[in-house]
């Protein structure tokens, strides 16, 4: 039987807020445990929250993003459970009024085909502290720094239908939160988490099968090897006459495999109620449209206008608007240069490949787009050629100068184009290369193309390479054949 | 609607109530009596009423994003049961 | 000194007739010879009042801008955290809170100069309508220690009573300031939902609890609302409305002033002596110069039925953070965390907080939410309607604070009845809008009081209100026998 995949992302997103959703206190990752806990944080008695503007821009900035409709009157619930980490037995969250309603996301596959996935609401919410299982005399240890901190659930309708499309849409989703500026994205850190409904039907079959929910999968790659080993199992269990539960499945990175959390699921219920300590959120259309006004390019904007005002081919204007951070490098290499083609090979060749040889991100480059864009114009004006420019983008990589023209001043890699002295050089490697000449005089002309190249590299080599290359090979062939 | 002992042991299980079956009894009870009571509010006709949740019709205000908190851990933990390293402690949880 | 007003105490302080740390030690000595009768403390921060008496002394004597209220002694019902100060909420589960913050009303008293004589006795966690729901024992009426305080203010309304501290804070969410006061004989304020901030003061019901001054007079009361009464930053739920000067307006005339009597409060089960003193209360208003009708507000039947959905939910989920984790009560060798959070829960909470909890779990959970608790809210839409249709008609509303004056300690063992106190009270925690109680006669030696209503944001009015009936009564001066032992 052929299977149909049907994926729908939640995907927990950190907002970049300085403090926490309903406090005061920092949301700085990394700090000693408990220390940006304050008493709103931990529930202590008689503590109450009050919202974080950031936190509501932010929101309505990724709804903006999304074409979603933001909702003029928003609600926070209380989802009410108790676990060790979550300080107040409930989670302040958005069950029936969230502020980002239903929008849409399109992705790139790899043929380049796009596809619309809808959202169908995002809400926001506050994460809760960490659980430490390290041994404290067989107890687990509660830090409660996380706890607060805003979180935006985007959660997506099942529109996916493959482990690319997923990740796909993740990476779109990570690309609108880091170019809007509302999160870092980071994933390794938790900043960004990512709960899979995977179900499997009959090809051809209008409904769908039953879901398993895979928590916490927490890198694009464990996305795709998450929904991969998932999609199979359940195709297994059915063929072999068994049935799919709906239950929520952890994956195990390292055993590559997702297992049933069997615990606590028994009596879930969240009595789900609207927070008495919190007040409608009530926004109006010339809030929206301040922020409206504030957007930046988004991803799909952007590598829409690389192709078509900047004439950039589909591939490289999706790599270079995959990320904010990668496609403003770009565009300033570009600002500061003028050609774009030009700057999407350097950004692409030279400097990616400097960056991955030194597991260094683009934010962190010892290169800045203004240093690059430079060297770059000393290319297009011919005051240096490629080979000298790969010279100086060495140097400056290596923090020798300030910029390319102090570079190549100093070492001396301005091109020379005075006929005269290319001339001059040419009639000395001639005259010291007797033996050569004479091979090139007897030899079948058209093997003497190949053999202009020794020429040109003593040329190229007595000019330090600064020599215009096209220029020496016209005014050897030209001398050369006048020995003829 | 009738309260049944399955009904207060579910309660008692969500909210984290230890109950002994002697309580269990005496809970059915005084809670039937409480939900009779409540239960005249099924005779209120309410077609049309959108519910209530706080008696103003006041919105929320929004907090400028600012740190304004610093550590008072150990001011904090002082009132706490068992602390380690400036962890709170709890039997073990396994996930 | 025990036999005066605050605004009086406050007077004489003023004057230099005593200091603050003769008047703090003078009611210290109270205290410690006649509450052992009354139960009306559960702590008593005597050294920290004095330092405090003598560092108002000095403000004082220092001249500079002293607000009128410094030196004044004051008690706090066990509800408001007090930094360094034992908070205990009537609760066993928080016997051994040390509260690492204050309160923002314990602020602004304190940075208004007043001193905290200690924490008053109250139902846990403010459930109950006699005070005999707390862990630290039931609170005696200071006029008959055979009846009940009232509930569940009971501490802060004895001790006032008894003249162990001019003036106390309460809370009220479902009737906690009102009734109380109605039973002991003193002058209570449940303000406007919102206009007191809650910060620091453990939640029961967070849509309902407000808190409230509880003194000798209405004018006594309006000193206090004048420094407690605002816009507080961190409580969302608070109001960022301009406060008046609450002792202004305590003179103005009341001629013309429009009385609205709800008829519904005054049919059965209403006590006849009650009945009787607050009708007699009208009549002096209408010597005063207003004017009378009957209104009607008809769903307050439903009030009760409809708090006791809300109220229970709030709390369910509200005392969900007392789980022996982070503060408060741990059992002993817990095998598991869930053997922690129960047998925790279990032994830190009483009978009646549990029964809440309880309600209020089951009436959340699935299956059950929509018939109770949006159908409770729906319900409380209805009840505020009735009271802001009755005040297009009328300025205030009046009726009595309880259908009978105290009863006896222990008469009420179900708890049904027991909540059937809380009829005249309970829907105005619904609507949200505020209401006093002052003194308007006695019934067996037992005091009754009148209760007061007016629209959102009335306490002004209400104060008014109440202040001229008391320049014509002198109900709220007389004081219990006990009173006067040991003075």
């Amino acid at each position: 039987m052929q299977w149909e995949t049907v994926i729908g992302l939640e995907v927990h997103v950190q907002l970049a807020t300085r403090s926490k959703i309903f406090s005061g206190a920092s949301t700085a990752f990394g700090a000693e445990p408990n220390t940006q806990a304050c008493a709103v944080d931990l529930g202590l008695p008689g503590t109450l929250p009050v919202l974080n503007e950031q936190a509501v821009a932010m929101a309505v900035q990724f709804g903006l993003a999304v074409h979603s409709d933001i909702a003029e009157v928003s609600v926070f619930d209380r989802k009410n459970y108790f676990y060790a980490d979550l300080p107040k037995g409930y989670q302040t969250s958005q069950m029936y009024h969230p502020i980002v309603g239903p929008g849409e996301v399109e992705i790139t596959l790899d043929d380049d085909t796009t596809k619309r996935i809808r959202i169908h609401h995002a809400h926001l919410e506050e994460d809760a502290g960490k659980s430490l299982h390290e041994d404290f005399l067989g107890m687990t240890g509660i830090d409660l720094n996380r706890a607060g901190t805003p979180l935006l659930e985007i959660v997506s309708e099942p529109d996916m239908r493959s482990a690319k499309e997923a990740v796909a849409y993740l990476k779109a989703i990570h690309a609108i939160v880091t170019y809007l500026g509302i999160s870092d994205g980071n994933m390794a850190e938790g900043s960004m988490r990512c709960d899979v409904n995977v179900s499997v039907r009959p090809k051809g079959q209008e409904a769908f099968g039953t879901r398993a929910e895979i928590k916490n999968v927490n890198s694009f790659r464990f996305v795709e090897r998450a929904i991969a080993f998932e999609v199979e199992r359940q195709i297994e269990l059915i063929e072999d006459g068994g049935t799919v539960v709906q239950e929520t499945r952890l994956f195990d990175p390292e055993r590559d495999e997702t297992r049933s959390m069997r615990t606590k699921e028994e009596a879930n219920d969240y009595r789900y109620f609207p927070c008495p300590d919190l007040l409608p959120v009530v926004l109006d259309e010339a809030y929206l449209d301040h922020l409206r006004s504030q957007l930046p390019e988004l991803p799909a904007d952007k590598r829409e206008r690389f192709q078509s005002e900047l004439g950039l081919s589909a591939y490289d204007a999706s790599v270079l608007s995959a990320s904010r951070e990668m496609a403003e490098f770009f565009e300033e290499v570009h600002h500061v240069c003028g050609d774009a083609k030009q700057a999407a090979n350097w950004v692409q060749g030279e400097l990616s490949g400097a960056l991955n040889r030194e597991n260094l991100s683009i934010t962190n480059s010892p290169i800045s787009a203004r240093q690059l864009g430079e060297l770059l114009s000393r290319v297009m004006d011919d005051t240096i050629n490629g080979k000298a420019a790969k010279q100086v983008f060495q140097a400056l990589w290596n923090g020798q100068g300030e910029n390319a023209d102090e570079i190549i001043e100093t070492k001396g890699l301005k091109q020379v184009t005075d006929t005269g002295a290319i001339e001059a050089m040419i009639d000395q490697v001639i005259a010291e290369s007797p033996a050569q000449v004479a091979q090139y005089r007897d030899a079948e002309p058209d093997k003497r193309g190949k053999m202009i190249g020794y020429f040109v590299g003593q040329v190229m080599k007595a000019s330090r390479g600064t020599a215009n290359p096209q220029q020496v090979n016209g005014v050897l062939k030209a001398k050369l054949d006048a020995l003829l | 609607m009738a309260l049944e002992e399955s009904h207060v042991r579910r309660a008692a299980h969500l909210a984290r109530l230890a109950v002994s079956d002697d309580q269990a009894t005496g809970f059915v009870d005084d809670l039937s009596r409480i939900l009779d009571m409540v239960d005249q509010l099924q005779s209120i006709d309410t077609e049309g009423v959108s519910p209530l949740a706080h008696p103003l019709d006041a919105t929320q205000r929004l907090r400028a994003d600012e740190v304004t908190e610093t550590n008072q851990r150990d001011t904090f933990q002082r009132c706490a049961p068992a602390v380690e390293n400036g962890l709170y402690l709890v039997p073990r949880v396994v996930e | 000194m025990h036999d005066k007003t605050l605004t009086q105490l406050a007077a004489s302080l003023k004057s230099g007739e005593f200091s603050s740390r003769e008047l703090t030690a003078h009611y210290l000595q109270k205290i410690e010879k006649t509450d052992g009768k009354l139960n009306s403390f559960i702590t008593v921060t005597g050294e920290q009042a004095l330092d405090q008496a003598e560092a108002a002394d000095k403000a004082r004597a220092g001249g500079g801008d002293t607000g009128i209220l410094t030196g004044i002694p004051l008690a706090l019902k066990d509800i408001f955290c007090t930094r360094d100060v034992k908070t205990s909420c009537g609760s066993k589960m928080l016997d051994n809170f040390i509260a690492p913050y204050n309160a923002t009303v314990v602020e602004k008293l304190s940075a208004a100069g007043t001193i905290s004589l200690g924490k008053t006795n109250m139902d846990e966690f403010a459930m109950g309508s006699s005070n005999e729901n707390s862990h630290f024992g039931p609170v005696k009426n200071p006029w008959d220690l055979k009846a009940v305080p009232g509930g569940s203010s009971g501490g802060s309304a004895a001790a006032v009573a008894a003249g162990l501290v001019p003036a106390a804070m309460g809370t009220d969410t479902g009737g906690s300031i009102r009734q109380p006061a109605a039973f002991c004989g003193i002058t209570g304020l449940k303000p406007t939902y919102g206009r007191v901030s809650r910060y620091g003061m453990i939640a029961y019901a967070s849509s309902l609890d407000q808190a409230g001054p509880m003194a000798r007079s209405a004018e006594d009361c309006a000193h206090l609302m004048n420094v407690i009464a605002g816009h507080d930053v961190r409580d969302s739920t608070s109001v960022a409305r301009g406060v008046p000067d609450y002792t202004e307006t305590l003179n103005a005339p009341l001629s013309g002033l429009k009385i609205g009597l709800p008829k519904e409060y005054f049919g059965d089960g209403l006590a006849p002596e009650v009945e009787k003193a607050v009708r007699d209360a009208v009549k002096m208003y209408e010597s005063l110069g207003a004017t009378v009708r009957e209104v009607s507000l008809p769903h307050t039947h439903y009030a009760i039925p409809a708090y006791y959905v809300i109220a229970p939910a709030e709390a369910s989920s509200n005392l969900s953070r007392f789980d022996g984790v982070r503060f408060g009560h741990r059992c002993k060798e817990p095998i598991d965390l869930m053997d922690l959070y129960k047998r925790s829960r279990a032994e830190g909470f009483g009978e009646e907080v549990k029964r809440r909890i309880l309600i209020g779990t089951h009436t959340l959970s699935e299956g059950f939410f929509d018939a109770y608790y949006t159908k409770a809210q729906k319900v409380r839409r209805l009840i505020r309607q009735d009271f802001l249709d009755a005040f297009e008609e009328v300025d205030v509303l009046m009726g009595p604070a309880a259908p009978t004056p105290a009863f006896d300690l222990g008469a009420k063992k179900d708890p049904v009845s027991m909540y059937l106190q809380d009829i005249y009270t309970i829907a105005v925690n619904l609507a949200g809008i505020p209401g006093i109680s002052v003194p308007a006669g006695f019934a067996g030696g037992r005091p009754i009081g009148l209760q007061i209503l007016g629209t959102h944001f009335a306490e002004a009015q209400l104060l008014n209100v109440a202040h001229q009936y008391q320049q014509a009564t002198d109900w709220h001066l007389q004081l219990p026998a006990i009173a006067e032992e040991n003075a």
